[in-house]
């Protein structure tokens, strides 16, 4: 209670209630700014004409329309194969360097690691987006399906690891003590103990990885080779060409889709 | 971490063997991160000293400063100011409207502030190019937005010009800089602030004096996480902008799948990474650790 009134207190004129008014009304601003945008969208994807703002009754034909666009759900496809692969892989080797950096003192070039770690997240898109272009082109790599999945192994495993680094800092480390005074093995400890302690935030990295294997535009967009679209690819080149409501209908698509994974990793990490 | 050993020889070799065990354990992704990541990066650095060629791919063997000389040219110049002005007033916009929504948040119960911050994160976490494109439809001539600007007598079809853009960042990282500014507010030692008033400060003082400098880490977070990516925009100002509207990131974009000029999409592509780098520089030496 205390807290919350040294909180109102804190600001410019806090014990007026028309502070707090303001702050109210500003959060709902925020909100509306937030979510009116994206409802108009996902309603206009039912629309029964081909108008993306004015109303002509309600329809599913747009979603018949969609999942019969070969092209499109071939994106699709490619884009769910891309994302399981580079979410695996990047959460194996994403996990074991939270592990390294976290559990290991001193090993030789750790800080240089742990630099080389944060920068794919603070990089610009497009940056990396022409590195990996660049060095694909070079080692005469033939672009397609594998430099795709290459390049978000490249971006996630940064991501992972800072999830999973956050969840092993919270960690009691005196119960992997524990386990190897009981005389388990090295991998004993890590399997029955440290791997199920960690095992939320290794879920939450996956998750994060996938989602954002799931949205990537702009690197894709430079290392995919012919015929091998990922969805928001291939969506992007359509807002370019035309505005329809099946463009609608992927969105909304991609918006629940997106909204399952939230759900899912906030309930990995509410867990204990 | 190690265990109590008699000697100190045997403890120094635990010591070793724990050193050897955590390099053998980011060996992958270390290799995997100077291939994929740290080689790439020379390698734009490099390039951005090579010739044209027709095929595309550029000579590294008769290198030269024409590249990085394009970077003062007046065409460049002019996109990079664009960039960067956008890019800053989207900052300081997000920041001042971010600040009091989070703080918002941050003070609320703590039932209804978990649910809150859920609200934050599904945008978070929701398809870029989607939330982009919601307002490319609202933006168009017979919009949502459009018709009510009309219908107020205020203003027309924003669509493919800079305020188009501008909201289009706005909306985009808007997110990103709740976030940081959240979990900074959240951790603020109101006994502080308390004691503060108790000094007979007045709200303003001790907002300005004490609560301010506690959220810095939180705001400088923010501004980066917004900064650097507004800077290099190119899926926004792609779908919202014109040709009159074009930023650093269409620009390299443009040299690289059209112009074919990869010598100068290199060079710019370096200078932004240059402005990245000083950028978390200062970020790091101004005291904060993690985003």
């Amino acid at each position: 209670m205390t807290t919350r009134r040294a909180a109102a207190r804190s600001l410019p004129g806090g014990r007026r209630p028309l502070v707090q008014r303001v702050l109210a009304l500003n959060a709902w601003a925020v909100y509306a700014f937030f979510y009116l945008p994206i409802f108009i969208l996902m309603f206009f994807s039912f629309n029964a004409g081909r108008f993306v703002t004015i109303w002509e009754g309600f329809s599913l034909d747009w979603y018949r329309v969609m999942f019969a666009n070969e092209p499109l759900m071939k994106a699709l496809r490619t884009s769910v194969v891309v994302a399981i692969v580079s979410t695996i892989v990047a959460t194996v080797l994403g996990t074991a360097a939270a592990l390294a950096l976290e559990r290991y003192r001193r090993w030789l070039g750790k800080r240089t690691f742990d630099a080389l770690l944060y920068l794919p997240v603070i990089i610009p898109d497009v940056t990396m987006a022409v590195m990996l272009l660049i060095f694909f082109a070079t080692v005469d790599l033939n672009r397609g399906l594998n430099t795709i999945i290459l390049s978000h192994v490249a971006f996630n495993i940064s991501f992972v690891s800072i999830v999973v680094r956050a969840r092993i800092a919270q960690m009691d480390a005196t119960l992997e003590e524990a386990a190897a005074d009981l005389y388990a093995s090295r991998w004993q400890a890590f399997r029955r103990v440290t791997l199920p302690l960690i095992m939320p935030g290794v879920l939450g990295g996956a998750l994060l990885a996938f989602t954002l294997s799931l949205d990537d535009v702009v690197i894709t967009q430079f290392v995919q080779g012919p015929g091998t679209s990922t969805l928001p690819v291939f969506v992007f080149g359509l807002i370019k060409r035309q505005v329809t409501p099946e463009i609608n209908a992927v969105s909304t698509l991609m918006l629940v889709a997106s909204m399952v994974l939230v759900f899912g990793s906030l309930l990995l990490q509410r867990r204990r | 971490m190690s265990t109590p050993v008699g000697t100190p020889r045997l403890e120094a070799a635990s010591e070793r063997a724990n050193r050897r065990r955590g390099l053998l354990l980011a060996l992958p992704s270390y290799v995997y991160l100077i291939v994929l990541f740290a080689i790439p990066l020379v390698f734009v650095g490099v390039y951005s000293f090579a010739s044209r060629s027709r095929t595309g791919k550029p000579e590294l063997a008769d290198w030269n400063l024409d590249a990085v000389a394009k970077l003062l040219d007046s065409t460049v110049l002019q996109i990079a100011w664009r960039s960067t002005w956008l890019a800053l007033l989207n900052t300081v916009l997000c920041l001042l409207v971010a600040y009091p929504f989070a703080y918002y948040i941050a003070t609320r119960r703590e039932r209804v502030r978990n649910m809150l911050l859920l609200l934050v994160m599904i945008p978070f976490w929701t398809n870029f190019l989607v939330r982009t494109y919601a307002w490319r439809v609202l933006l168009d001539s017979d919009g949502l937005v459009t018709r009510l600007g009309e219908g107020l007598g205020l203003w027309g079809s924003m669509l493919f010009s800079a305020p188009a853009v501008f909201l289009g960042l706005l909306y985009g990282f808007l997110p990103f800089m709740v976030l940081p500014l959240y979990a900074a507010i959240e951790r603020v030692d109101w006994s502080l602030v308390e004691a503060a008033r108790d000094l007979y400060a007045s709200g303003w003082k001790a907002f300005r004096r004490v609560t301010l400098p506690l959220t810095r880490p939180g705001i400088i977070a923010g501004s980066i996480l917004v900064f650097i990516p507004s800077l290099g925009a190119y899926v926004t100002p792609d779908i919202l902008g014109g040709a009159k509207t074009t930023l650093l990131g269409n620009y390299i974009v443009g040299q690289f799948l059209a112009a074919r000029n990869w010598p100068v999409g290199s060079a710019v592509s370096m200078a932004i990474l240059i402005v990245m780098l000083i950028a978390t520089t200062v970020y790091f030496r101004s005291g904060g650790r993690t985003f």
